[in-house]
């Protein structure tokens, strides 16, 4: 099971004098499994490439396999794919669109062919899993707030029991709490229903705590793709890009050019400390 | 008198349930203010404390249920100084694309003086001006809709600012930016506080942001729970998690490692501080 995307491109309005090429050239294959960060400046085909995933975009170059088939083939069965790759759009809210939180939930499943009743099973699992309490169930879904509201869009696309989940910004405008929550969440579902989790976002820090690989988008390209760790050492390349690392990095490169000998490439509050903590123990401060 | 000054200010949203009931909710409850002009504010609260609804008394787009707001002396009750009040109170909000109306960055810009009747030869001086102290001068032919994230914040504020206001409101105006629109936003904002003077009320869930606060006010349930310097409130670490807050990054290293016994102070703000303990030699 795998998505691959050989040579796909794409622009914007084609033919006219406003065609934009958003997407150059894109080699890169999603496997089972894995838990992968993507960045990239507003503009950079972000949002662009997660919709070519699960054909809401046709490339207008290349070819995008799944488990090794062209998902543009005339036979190719799109509408299976689009509950295999669920996508959850940045404005929660504008995918919530039912009466009540548990109908909206339902709504996937029973496209997919479920009874209500199944789908209502369905639903209520997701809706566990995504930490919404069933005392919100008869609700309406814009009565709630927007981290609920975001619980519950992540709920309506798991209920598909996708085998792929991409999260546009999961967790703008939450607050801290809410934010580690929904990622928490997210990681978790990764780990047990084994999928994989494609997490777009603009916070380096949220990035370095979860994900395994990460891809960096840049112009419509692909600059990177490795481990976070790999990645943020080239911060001073990300800046020219309209990005940067985690706070993390700027700290331990203090510390390091002040004469602490630290590894620099930690990411994470839990890692430098460890790192700060034996570097410290070796005797390793700079008045030695 | 301070620029913003509220006494017991309360309100309620009102909700009708199926029988018509009315449902009353409170959003902020009893809330004292003294806002110095010229200061640069910080907010900070979970979603749902009252941040918002805070903010939007600040330009009377909410008037008290209880109490009373004054915007550099006037009620915003009183009818006759509303539209003096929003001249004076500028808001930015969260998503760029909600708040921009003009087709050409500079007609954007435009358009709040057009509305206050300033005549054309200024508005086109208030125009300039204000694209030059966001640094928006050379997007000033641009269509606004081919603009980065940060870049359309700016023309929001600079839109503000040709209103020439004494105060801006800016709620959560970094949430959706990738991290160089964010740094461009705040340093426009910094930028207008310390060389314009006008006061700053800033919105955030970015606990970094507010470092370049001079008082942080942090609210819980329609109440103002804490407030300080961002240091005595960055100090407190724990009282923060219990209102589903944070602290920047350093400062939770920082405290990190002061729990595993070495020896550094509270309220740790910035990479150099925490060089600054840890390596004393330099």
């Amino acid at each position: 099971m795998s998505l691959e995307l050989k040579k796909v491109s794409y622009s914007y309005s084609v033919g006219t004098s406003y065609e934009v090429q958003a997407l150059k050239d894109i080699t890169v294959t999603i496997p089972d499994g894995q838990f992968i960060g993507m960045i990239g400046h507003t503009g950079s085909g972000k949002s662009t490439l997660i919709q070519h995933l699960n054909a809401l975009i046709r490339p207008t170059g290349g070819t995008i396999l799944y488990n090794g088939e062209d998902i543009w083939a005339e036979d190719f069965d799109r509408r299976a794919l689009r509950s295999e790759v669920g996508l959850v759009f940045q404005y929660p809210e504008h995918q919530l669109f039912e009466s009540d939180v548990l109908s909206d939930v339902c709504f996937g499943p029973m496209n997919q062919g479920l009874s209500r009743q199944q789908a209502e099973e369905e639903a209520k699992k997701a809706l566990a899993q995504t930490g919404v309490q069933e005392k919100y169930f008869s609700q309406s879904p814009f009565a709630l707030s927007g981290g609920q509201k975001k619980r519950v869009a992540i709920a309506g696309v798991l209920a598909m029991n996708p085998r792929i989940l991409i999260l546009d910004e999961p967790t703008a405008g939450l607050d801290p709490k809410g934010r580690d929550d929904i990622l928490d969440q997210i990681a978790l579902l990764h780990k047990e229903r084994k999928i994989t989790i494609i997490l777009v976002s603009h916070s380096m820090e949220d990035i370095a705590r979860y994900v395994e690989r990460l891809i960096v988008m840049n112009h419509g390209q692909i600059v990177f793709d490795d481990t976070p760790k790999e990645v943020f050492r080239h911060y001073k390349e990300l800046e020219t890009m309209g990005l940067s690392a985690p706070q993390i990095t700027y700290i331990m490169h203090e510390l390091k050019d002040r004469g602490l000998p630290v590894d620099p490439s930690v990411t994470t509050v839990e890692e430098a400390r460890t790192e700060i903590l034996r570097a410290l123990a070796a005797g390793g401060t700079a008045h030695d | 008198m301070g620029i913003i000054k509220a006494r017991h200010m309360s309100y309620d949203y009102v909700q009708y349930d199926e029988s018509e009931n009315a449902v009353k909710s409170r959003a902020v409850d009893g809330i004292d203010l003294d806002i110095e002009a010229g200061s640069f504010i910080a907010v900070l609260g979970h979603n749902g404390s009252g941040k918002s609804t805070l903010a939007k008394h600040i330009n009377a787009l909410l008037l008290p249920t209880e109490g009373t707001i004054w915007i550099d002396g006037k009620d915003t009750s009183a009818e006759t100084e509303l539209w003096k009040i929003r001249k004076k109170a500028g808001m930015v909000f969260q998503n760029p694309d909600n708040q921009i109306i003009g087709t050409v960055v500079e007609e954007d810009v435009g358009f709040g003086p057009e509305n206050m009747g300033v005549s054309t030869e200024n508005i086109w001086r208030r125009v300039r001006e204000s694209l030059k102290k966001t640094g928006m001068t050379a997007f000033r032919h641009h269509s606004p809709n081919r603009l980065s994230g940060g870049q359309k914040q700016r023309v929001a504020i600079a839109g503000v600012l040709a209103m020439h206001p004494k105060c801006i409101v800016l709620d959560e105006p970094t949430a959706m930016l990738d991290p160089v629109g964010r740094r461009e936003v705040l340093d426009a904002v910094t930028e207008l506080n310390q060389k314009e003077k006008i006061t700053v009320i800033l919105i955030t869930h970015y606990m970094e942001e507010v470092i370049r606060a001079d008082h942080v006010y942090v609210m819980d349930g329609g109440h103002l729970v804490m407030q300080g310097t961002p240091r005595e409130i960055f100090s407190q670490v724990e009282a923060l998690k219990k209102y589903r807050l944070d602290v920047p990054q350093v400062t939770l290293l920082a405290y990190e490692l002061k729990k595993a016994g070495l020896a550094i102070p509270d309220g740790i703000l910035t990479a150099e501080e925490l060089a600054g303990v840890l390596c004393p030699s330099n």
